[in-house]
């Protein structure tokens, strides 16, 4: 085979092009190291830090305030453990599916998030003693009145989170007269209360009611009696993990100082503990 | 790992692979049904009738698909007359809303993939049929659509993928769909690797199921071209 | 910072797509057997199971590999890296079979004179195959672009903050779901019409290499 003249020319062309394509390549290599750079830098290693998961959703325990900071009881009480516990906290803010199987894989040390203490949940973690109480109850609609029994809710649309108490008892109890929604968090059972889509909601009794003495629940109300009050709220922290004798010494600390009244009143006018 | 959590649940999984299948299919009959009029009025060349296709196109292919989930779900209930419209039965059930959703989104694509199949009719087969008098509605149900879905066929079996993909969004609107049922097991069993991967062999069972079927079409649908290659 | 995202995830992407194009076209079966099964499980599986996976599961398999090499302290993936990771592999699958079709749409003859010229493979590769690829890939890429960057919403779900997670904090305090998301939408709308800008002239500029007898010389090649 020969090269006529002007294949010859098309290959030193793309020859002489060449040069031109490896300068850019050049390029896209340093590009690549650089992402390679940033990725690397964000894998951060654990220090001395103690890190601090909440979810952000559960007024008025916590959750995002106006200025985009996380706010409410659970992180008030953290940030008063870790004061007394003399270490530096960090409180993030991470989805409530998300918290005990990121807890496992360390992504944080402990769980401040308003989680009651459960038979499931103690097979996954441990927990420090209570620092709150709480209970379920129904709330609905004031317009409409109904029986918080099986009977009375037969055939409603109850909503609760998914992976709480309030949405595991409505599947264990109720799954078989009632249609149960399961939201990813507090807000959007709110939000279709709102539009109408729930007849009623099942949920801890606390935020509850501080969504309806708040203006957007105003048209709502509690229906029934608590129950389950022998519910504990605790800290959750990997198995066998030191850190749950300190945390409960700092508990007791911030119990017997004041701190602890202190931080109640500002959310309830009554005793949570 | 500790795989015993699947075999425990896996009865609830395939529950939730029932309802993601009925939302793809029902989404996909909804959109290969809406897309043949907006496909024909995106074609014309009048501007006043193309010029709607056009902005639901671009505005169904420009967000994603979680906003729009989002928008018809919680959204459309911010306003009183929706609620008190005889509609609402329906837009208070996130089964619907999620079939809805996913059918406009689906429309707008299988509107583009169908307009394509359209114009990439031969021009001579078109003149043909002109030539035998053939009125434009005739010209279009008898030779040019039945052409048109040959030749999207494959198009449209990727699209039908994308919409089992996409209606794990539901779940985000308390549907239990396959991911919707995973998220929910997952929340009890604090095992969500174990579950998530089970989902997803799932999901690709359904994904091959759907592509033997469309294969099996395919054959039905292009006899012609089988023949003469 | 959906931007951000997207740009990443377009890095990693093609960086994936290239190297699983490489591994499906390559004479080797065990390559070609992973490149295959690499596509198929991205393609039947949603992106935003994906996205949990990998927001799960990746930091326990890294502790495991870690642990191998004797390093037991915590490693972390933040929301952010996950979701690049996530999406990335979800690019790279579709990226795959476009760097695919426009590798076997290089002519084999370009190749071999390559190659008869006495040139390296990674000379050929990267000198001579991968810019011709590239500009035929573009569009397809394109495409990959445009549905990434609504993609990037799934990573809301594992609490990264970008425009739709941003969006719903937003709702939750103002409960006007309407407006907000609606807002988000005409963000994205805008967000789109800039990349399509972008690509366009990015395709432009990748033709202008074009040779103006490029024609004729495959012509006479393929004789």
């Amino acid at each position: 085979m020969t090269i006529s003249s002007r294949e010859r020319g098309e290959i030193f062309a793309i020859t002489r092009g060449e040069e031109k394509y490896l300068s850019k390549i050049n390029r896209w290599v340093k590009a690549g190291v650089l992402v390679a750079g940033v990725i690397a830098g964000s894998v951060a290693m654990a220090g001395e830090k103690i890190r601090i998961a909440t979810e952000g959703a559960w007024a008025p325990f916590n959750f995002v305030d106006e200025k985009g900071r996380l706010a409410g009881f659970d992180v008030d009480i953290a940030n008063a453990l870790c004061a007394k516990m003399k270490v530096e906290c960090e409180v993030v803010a991470q989805d409530w599916d998300g918290l005990i199987p990121s807890l496992k894989v360390r992504k944080f040390d402990a769980i401040v998030a308003s989680m009651s203490i459960t038979e499931e949940r103690l097979k996954q973690v441990d927990f420090t003693e209570r620092y709150y109480s709480g209970g379920l109850r129904f709330m609905g609609p004031k317009n409409k009145t109904f029986d918080t029994t099986r009977e009375g809710l037969k055939g409603k649309v109850v909503g609760a989170q998914r992976g709480t108490i309030g949405g595991q008892y409505l599947e264990d109890n109720f799954s078989d007269v009632v249609t149960v929604k399961l939201y990813d968090t507090q807000e959007g059972v709110y939000l279709d209360l709102l539009a109408g889509r729930l007849d009623g909601a099942l949920s801890d009794e606390l935020p509850t009611w501080n969504w309806l003495s708040s203006d957007k629940g105003k048209s709502f109300e509690f229906k029934g009696e608590a129950f389950a009050k022998d519910d504990q709220i605790g800290i959750a922290v990997r198995k066998k993990d030191p850190l749950k004798q300190r945390l409960n010494q700092a508990l007791q600390e911030i119990l017997k100082d004041g701190t602890y009244e202190r931080i109640n009143q500002k959310y309830f006018p009554f005793s949570i503990y | 790992m500790d795989w015993s959590v699947v075999a425990e649940y896996y009865p609830r999984l395939i529950d939730g692979a029932w309802v993601t299948l009925q939302l793809v299919v029902l989404s996909g009959f909804i959109g290969i049904i809406l897309a043949i009029p907006m496909a024909l009025a995106r074609i014309s060349n009048k501007r006043c009738i193309n010029q709607f296709p056009r902005l639901y196109i671009f505005f169904f292919r420009g967000t994603p698909l979680l906003i729009q989930i989002f928008l018809i779900y919680y959204g459309l209930s911010q306003f009183e007359w929706v609620k008190n419209s005889a509609l609402w039965p329906f837009l208070r059930e996130p089964y619907w809303c999620a079939v809805i959703t996913l059918g406009l989104h689906t429309t707008a694509y299988i509107a583009e993939i169908l307009r394509g199949a359209l114009q990439a009719i031969p021009a001579g087969e078109v003149e043909a049929c002109r030539v035998m008098g053939m009125r434009k509605f005739t010209m279009y149900r008898c030779i040019l659509l039945p052409r048109a879905f040959g030749i999207m066929l494959p198009a449209y079996s990727n699209e039908i993928i994308l919409m089992l993909k996409g209606s794990a969004l539901a779940s985000t609107i308390t549907l239990l769909d396959l991911t919707g049922m995973a998220r929910t097991i997952i929340a009890r069993t604090y095992t969500p690797e174990e579950i998530y991967i089970a989902a997803g062999a799932i999901y690709l069972l359904i994904s091959w199921m759907f592509m033997a079927f469309f294969k099996l079409l395919d054959r039905y649908f292009n006899k012609h071209r089988l023949v003469t290659v | 910072m959906t931007v951000r995202v997207t740009l990443a995830a377009t890095f990693l992407g093609i960086a994936l797509g290239l190297l699983g194009a490489t591994a499906r076209l390559s004479s080797f079966l065990p390559f070609r057997a992973i490149g295959g099964a690499y596509v198929g499980v991205i393609r039947g599986i949603p992106e935003l199971l994906i996205v949990f996976l990998i927001y799960f599961g990746s930091s326990r398999l890294l502790m495991a590999i870690a642990s191998w090499f004797g390093y037991h302290d915590y490693i972390e993936l933040n929301p952010f890296i996950a979701g690049v990771i996530a999406l990335g592999l979800t690019f790279g699958g579709y990226a795959t079979e476009v760097f695919r079709g426009a590798f076997l749409a290089i002519h084999k003859g370009q190749t071999e004179a390559a190659q008869a010229l006495g040139l390296s493979r990674f000379r050929v590769f990267f000198g001579i195959v991968l810019p011709q690829a590239w500009r035929i890939a573009l569009p397809g890429l394109g495409n990959l672009i445009l549905i990434l960057m609504k993609d990037t919403a799934l990573i809301s779900v594992i609490g990264l903050e970008e425009l739709t997670r941003k969006t719903s904090m937003v709702v939750n305090a103002t409960r006007e779901p309407f407006t907000w998301y609606l807002t988000a939408a005409v963000m994205y709308l805008g967000l789109t019409v800039i990349t399509t800008t972008l690509l366009r002239y990015m395709e432009e500029q990748s033709r202008k290499h074009e040779h103006p007898t490029d024609a004729a010389s495959s012509h006479l090649v393929k004789e």
